[in-house]
């Protein structure tokens, strides 16, 4: 996964470059054909007029995105004023992301820092620990959650039974159970690459620090945290992004009160409101949005190698 | 020295969070595996060990709902990690193996296209496809969507493994008048079985696990592990839901640690 990504380089030979543009073939026509293409149409789609119960007319129209953005008032003629109830789903998806990856980065720096300083031996045990959840289905994993955090789910039954609460207390259908749900769907991805940079890192400066009566913590924060930081935001935006589009934490965890992008995008296409060019267009909107955030990212990216290069 | 270096790496209070991470992800799936062998008609009080649970999937009304679904399940996740594992397979040896050229960067991208996009702007995009090409939805719309994201998943194992394979063992079967062909298929296959073989367990985990996908471009009637158990989940959690989940953990667990395995020899040879 996130470790694992090649990196720019590792090229180790031209044995079969006179073959490799028939060895690219196949990926490239499935990922041209079922994925970029797929996107192509999905932006042609929010232009398009929609048709009732599902589909679209060949006709162009900004009706989506004007609906999206625009409130012309109960009959739909008035000047457009800003239409807050999609930006305000959008807005609740962004922040409910950022909390969830916060609560990852609190439970999952620690835990990779501890992997991390464990005898080489043992290390790889240890990740396979926390990666073992990731590969069960994501379905069941949330399922499972529910289960556990209901008003009579073994949870409560525990904490009521060696007397901490007196009723139990309501978990599922509040923001944090979809922060919670999000925060167990991902988790590996922050662990991850934050492991595999204090893994690299050398201790010998934290030494170094602590020789010039640096305290633990100042170590921890002026030396060791700046030498990773690389992996930590790898983590955060890998943990960020699938949570702003998730759908089954906030579908399954999450009441309507906690509606995110993901079940917005969903009725759409399978619920009643059933209206596909409006569909298309958050979808399009939302990956604009994760778009930009890779794009920032690889920016300062390819700024941080030239700064340290 | 040694002594000291230990000190500054440690911090009092992290391996409680460690172990409350390791709490966090596992409570649920032992809580839920636990209550999947309850002999209770309610999912909340505990009445005693039972596996009765268990016999309803298989025999009970909802049997031939799951058994079908199971059946679609296995079917399109056997194909598509197959098909996928092949296609990135031969990505692989071109992009490690093929020098330097100026789509490499591109293809790169290409590849990692199903991870950076969100999962359910890839659902959208490809059911829109689906409808204005006319391919009717059902299991064949359901299989060439999964062949296309599990390509990244199975590429990122096998490159990987070709990256820590030395082009000596080829560059010598070649300079004994082997072709280049057969340099691939009797050398460097072989080298590559365990990264093609962990490709290929994740690639099929991933397909036998997603729903988001497979419930948008599904067509009416069909249904796979995931949209069945969700399906169920919606009308109220039962346990033989649970049963049929736990089973389903306990076979993605024990694909994960073959895998892990597998790659780990790797490492030791």
């Amino acid at each position: 996964m996130a470790g694992g990504a090649p990196s720019r380089g590792g090229v180790t030979s031209d044995t079969y470059a006179e073959a490799r543009g028939w060895l690219l073939l196949p990926a490239w026509a499935v990922l041209v054909i079922v994925v970029l293409t797929p996107v192509l149409m999905m932006l042609v789609y929010s232009f398009l007029t929609k048709e009732f119960r599902g589909g679209v007319i060949w006709e162009f129209s900004l009706a989506a995105y004007d609906q999206f953005f625009c409130n012309r008032g109960l009959f739909g003629d008035e000047p457009c004023a800003i239409e807050w109830t999609y930006i305000t789903i959008f807005w609740r998806s962004i922040w409910q992301a950022a909390l969830a990856t916060i609560l990852s980065l609190a439970i999952g720096f620690p835990t990779a820092y501890f992997i991390a300083t464990r005898p080489e031996k043992s290390r790889a045990l240890w990740v396979f620990l926390i990666t073992i959840p990731y590969w069960v289905n994501l379905l069941i994993r949330t399922v499972s959650m529910k289960f556990l955090l209901r008003d009579q789910g073994p949870l409560n039954d525990f904490l009521i039974g060696i007397g901490i609460v007196d009723d139990p207390i309501r978990i599922v259908n509040t923001n944090f159970a979809v922060q919670l749900g999000l925060f167990y769907s991902y988790l590996p991805f922050m662990v991850l690459p934050i492991y595999a940079a204090v893994e690299r890192y050398n201790f010998a400066l934290s030494e170094a620090a602590a020789d010039l009566y640096a305290s633990k913590w100042v170590t921890l924060r002026r030396i060791l945290l700046p030498a990773v930081r690389p992996g930590v935001i790898a983590g955060c935006i890998l943990v960020f992004v699938p949570s702003l589009g998730s759908f089954l934490a906030p579908d399954l965890l999450g009441g309507a009160k906690n509606f995110m992008i993901g079940s917005l995008i969903e009725e759409q296409f399978k619920g009643m409101a059933g209206n596909w060019p409006f569909g298309a267009a958050a979808a399009m909107i939302l990956l604009t949005l994760v778009m930009l955030i890779l794009l920032v990212y690889a920016l300062q990216q390819s700024k941080a190698e030239k700064g340290s290069g | 020295m040694a002594g000291k270096a230990f000190d500054i790496k440690r911090f009092p209070g992290f391996l409680p969070v460690t172990i409350l991470c390791l709490i966090i992800l596992y409570a649920p799936l032992i809580v839920v595996a636990v209550y999947s062998m309850n002999d209770s008609n309610s999912i909340t009080r505990w009445e005693g060990f039972s596996l009765r649970w268990y016999v309803d999937v298989f025999t009970g009304p909802e049997a031939p709902k799951f058994k079908q679904a199971a059946r679609n399940s296995f079917v399109i996740a056997i194909i598509a990690a197959t098909t996928a594992t092949a296609i990135a397979t031969l990505a692989a040896t071109a992009m490690i193996r093929g020098g330097r050229f100026r789509l490499r960067t591109v293809s790169l991208g290409l590849i990692s296209l199903p991870l950076l996009v969100p999962e359910i702007v890839t659902a959208v995009a490809t059911l829109i496809f689906f409808n204005a090409i006319g391919f009717e939805r059902g299991l064949l719309t359901i299989l060439v969507a999964h062949i296309a994201f599990c390509i990244p998943f199975a590429y990122l194992p096998i490159a990987a493994r070709m990256q820590g394979i030395e082009d000596t063992f080829e560059q010598a079967a070649m300079d004994l008048y082997a072709t280049k062909r057969q340099a691939f298929t009797r050398i460097l296959l072989p080298l590559m079985w365990p990264g093609i073989i962990a490709g290929f367990l994740l690639a099929f985990i991933i397909s036998l696990d997603d729903f988001i996908i497979t419930n948008f471009v599904k067509g009416a009637g069909v249904e796979t592990l995931p949209t069945a158990i969700f399906g169920s989940v919606k009308q109220g959690l039962k346990p033989n839901v649970m049963a049929i989940s736990t089973m389903l953990l306990g076979f993605s667990i024990l694909m994960v640690t073959i895998s892990y395995f597998i790659s780990k020899r790797d490492d030791t040879k």
